[in-house]
């Protein structure tokens, strides 16, 4: 589990933000474009990709997608 | 010399017409055409199918045959068709029974058919990001998904579900500005009243009930398809329209 392939996959469910805008360091909750329903298909994209169930507690806790990215990893026993 | 205004125009528009072998969805097929529509047509049946495409007007429509209850040709449709401005998700059949007599297989059919291909197949057009922004998609839903009548309740509640269905496209596809309503036609004169168990002459009976003392035609409900894939839409998502007098 990559975290470059993280944030691609983070970024393609946005439909206006620029691609530059997304790295690890990106503080998604601050994204103009960022609504409940991103987050749930972030949690989707989540599940279907990485197999495993993020909460929209574990969405709020996150800062950075890098710290989304740590919690995917921690709830796949990878950490 | 002025191009002849027209918002309801389609020239320039793909839209992807499903059950298009027969009913309405040949009608929307054929209509859309002849308002400058490149159409991508498919259905279950490859001949009917060819017939639809033999009265289209115009050049460069395609025919794609796929049973959009099979997942693999869904997935086979959505790789194979074009980009897309315009999805007309109107498959449908219809089984009889009154609800103590239901049979579990047809009830599965009748959903899977009316129901869960609006789901696989929106669901794999949107993954593939086959829709162009600013599309329209118009869901086939029915009077009887208000108006319910005896023996009717498998078809009424798939049809009520892809109303629901195509108000939910319409909140989620917003930020793509990718529109969603859908069409609730009154009984049309197409193949399935055959397979709906009536008699002609119960038939001919239900048409006194309409204002009009007939049934729809197929190309009345393709003109209401037609608005909402059309600019002359542009301002109308998440709605029902009901097509029926």
């Amino acid at each position: 589990m990559e975290i470059e392939e993280f944030v691609e996959n983070f970024a393609g469910q946005f439909v206006d933000t620029d691609l530059n805008v997304f790295s690890k360091d990106t503080v998604f909750h601050e994204l103009d474009e960022y609504s409940s329903l991103i987050a749930l298909m972030v949690i989707s994209m989540i599940d279907e990709v990485y197999g495993v169930t993020v909460e929209y507690d574990d969405m709020a806790a996150a800062v950075t997608i890098e710290d989304l990215f740590n919690t995917v990893k921690r709830l796949k026993g990878e950490q | 010399m002025t191009e002849a205004y027209n918002p309801f125009s389609l020239a320039g528009k793909t839209v992807l017409v499903t059950g298009a072998s027969s009913g309405i969805g040949r009608a929307t097929a054929i209509e859309c055409s002849r308002l400058g529509a490149t159409v991508v047509a498919t259905g279950r049946d490859e001949a009917r199918l060819g017939e639809t495409m033999a009265a289209l007007t115009g050049k460069g429509h395609v025919s794609i045959q796929a049973d959009l209850t099979k997942a693999e040709d869904v997935s086979r449709l959505v790789q194979e068709m074009p980009q897309i401005d315009g999805l007309v998700c109107n498959a449908g059949i219809t089984r009889r029974r009154p609800i103590s007599f239901v049979k579990e297989d047809e009830l599965q059919e009748v959903f899977n058919t009316n129901t869960f291909a609006c789901f696989t197949l929106t669901k794999a057009i949107m993954k593939a990001r086959k829709m162009n922004r600013g599309g329209s998609m118009v869901f086939v839903s029915s009077m009887a998904a208000r108006q319910v009548t005896p023996g009717n309740a498998m078809y009424a509640a798939s049809k009520a579900a892809v109303e629901s269905f195509a108000r939910s496209c319409a909140l989620e596809y917003a930020p793509m500005q990718i529109r969603s309503n859908a069409i609730l036609p009154g009984m049309v004169e197409t193949p399935m009243n055959n397979e709906g168990g009536l008699s002609a002459e119960a038939i001919e009976r239900d048409k006194q009930n309409y204002l009009m003392k007939r049934y729809g035609k197929p190309e009345e409900i393709a003109w209401g398809i037609i608005y909402l894939l059309s600019d002359a839409g542009a301002w109308s998502s998440g709605t029902s329209m009901e097509i029926t007098c």
